[in-house]
């Protein structure tokens, strides 16, 4: 029994028909992981992607080492690092946030490079008009910029979305009951492991194949030229 | 008495080791057309660049109506954000590659400086644009977009969008090159029936010889970061007097 549910290993049929809710159960956490993983992603690597540009090196340069440092770690060793050296600290978190938070931090570093060259790609046309025009700065930022740029980040970011979502097993080293760690641990308690393992790659496929052909739609849908603006 | 618009006193700019303007001078009347024509990386568009705050100086002194413009106070030193915004609205510019916001309909285009930097109510600035809308010849464009339109109606909206914020001087940088032949016409109207009717300043960059003579009150030929040679199109275009503004002049009306 696992969250509320038995599971009947009479046949292999009815065997896979039981234990759908749980692994669901474990899907719906894989889920949440994933839109908190990618939300503080997005979010964090707004912010180095900023620093990173800013003209003071005092400021970009740490930025830089940062985010190379994120980069060129193994999420899991970024993941223990979170999980066990923070208390020490007096921080703790509870697992699934630690985990979402290790998946973001990490992924902010790839986010980050993509907000840059979605920004560097609009060229210096629209900021010298905007200039000319005497538009403020961060208007300039909000109104020109920023619309023309996010029909050139949204492809690159649904990525890695998707990539968050593929990585999220890595969280059941730390307890977290995410479809995988639920899939083996069903496996331990019935010693079957083809079918709940077969069940969760199953579960996997359908949950990128859904992600990325609604990305797909959302980037026919955006048009080229930027967020209309009438 | 004389009215000084735009004085260049020495002005020096270079781009690395080049050199692109060298010491020049030159001023422009209050209300005067003029044509800045030369060869490619003569600096002809540097001048402009420079009138619109897009590209500093290295020495000299630009005035806008006797004021710097890249200095301000009494001991003339680099001018502040604030400055630059304060003059920059004496200028609007008109861009070779028209510069249009994409995401932005014809009218959001026209009138987004001008709710914004000017503070007119959205209903005011778009009575103005629409009034500049019929100066183009474009008043049923109004709700598409930059890339539904073609180049010459792109930049007739260019013109509209930088006449929406009431300059007192309109810079045109190279305004038809970027166009098919067939649409440079229509943009030239434009342009020509602006400099009848309007008392704006003017100062145009441009490679169309024939429309330079016709509506310009001066010209300008420069060669190597100077003004080699200036007068009115007529002693200009039919008794150049230095050998490179004739050999010049000989070489454009060889290619038309």
């Amino acid at each position: 029994m696992l969250f509320g549910f038995e599971w009947d290993t009479s046949g292999p049929l009815v065997f896979a028909v039981s234990i759908l809710p749980i692994l669901l159960v474990g899907m719906w956490v894989t889920i949440q992981a994933t839109v908190l993983g990618f939300f503080v992603a997005l979010v964090l690597g707004l912010l180095w992607a900023v620093l990173k540009a800013a003209p003071s090196r005092l400021i970009s340069w740490p930025a830089t080492v940062f985010t190379e440092f994120l980069r060129d770690t193994p999420l899991l060793v970024q993941l223990f690092f979170l999980y066990y050296v923070l208390p020490e600290f007096g921080i703790i978190l509870p697992a699934f946030m630690t985990g979402a938070l290790a998946l973001g931090l990490q992924y902010s570093a790839y986010t980050s490079e993509v907000y840059r060259a979605g920004l560097e790609a609009i060229g210096p046309d629209q900021r010298e008009a905007a200039r000319a025009l005497n538009l403020p700065a961060v208007r300039t930022f909000t109104h020109v910029i920023i619309p023309q740029a996010v029909p050139r980040i949204v492809p690159a970011m649904g990525n890695y979305l998707v990539s968050i979502m593929k990585d999220v097993p890595v969280l059941s080293v730390v307890t977290v009951l995410e479809m995988l760690n639920v899939g083996r641990i069903i496996g331990d308690r019935t010693f079957n492991y083809l079918i709940p393992l077969s069940m969760v790659g199953g579960l996997y496929l359908i949950m990128t194949l859904v992600a990325s052909a609604a990305l797909r739609l959302l980037d026919t849908r955006l048009p080229k030229q930027g967020i209309p603006l009438k | 008495m004389t009215d000084t618009i735009i004085r260049f006193d020495k002005v020096v700019k270079r781009f690395g080791d080049v050199t692109v303007l060298n010491e020049l001078d030159f001023s422009v009347q209050r209300g005067e057309k003029v044509s800045i024509i030369g060869p490619s990386g003569s600096g002809k568009s540097t001048v402009l660049r420079i009138l619109m705050t897009l590209e500093g100086i290295e020495g000299g002194v630009v005035s806008i109506n006797g004021e710097p413009l890249w200095h301000e106070g009494p001991d003339l030193k680099p001018a502040s954000e604030a400055h630059l915004r304060k003059m920059r609205a004496q200028l609007g510019m008109v861009f070779q590659s028209f510069n249009l916001f994409p995401h932005m309909t014809v009218l959001r285009n026209i009138t987004e400086a001008p709710v914004k930097v000017l503070g007119l109510s959205r209903a005011e600035a778009q009575s103005r644009a629409n009034d500049l809308l019929e100066l183009v010849g474009l008043t049923d464009q109004a709700a598409k977009y930059p890339h539904q339109l073609s180049g010459g109606q792109q930049q007739r909206v260019g013109i509209a969008r930088a006449l929406a914020m009431r300059p007192n001087i309109l810079l045109f940088d190279e305004p038809t090159s970027a166009l098919d032949p067939e649409l440079v016409g229509e943009v030239l109207t434009v342009i020509a029936k602006l400099a009848e009717e309007h008392d704006l300043t003017m100062l145009l960059v441009t490679h169309e010889m024939r429309f330079a003579r016709e509506i310009s009150d001066r010209v300008l030929f420069f060669d190597q970061g100077r003004i080699c040679e200036e007068g009115t199109p007529e002693e200009l275009f039919t008794a150049p007097v230095q050998d490179r503004t004739r050999e010049f002049l000989g070489s454009i009306l060889k290619e038309a």
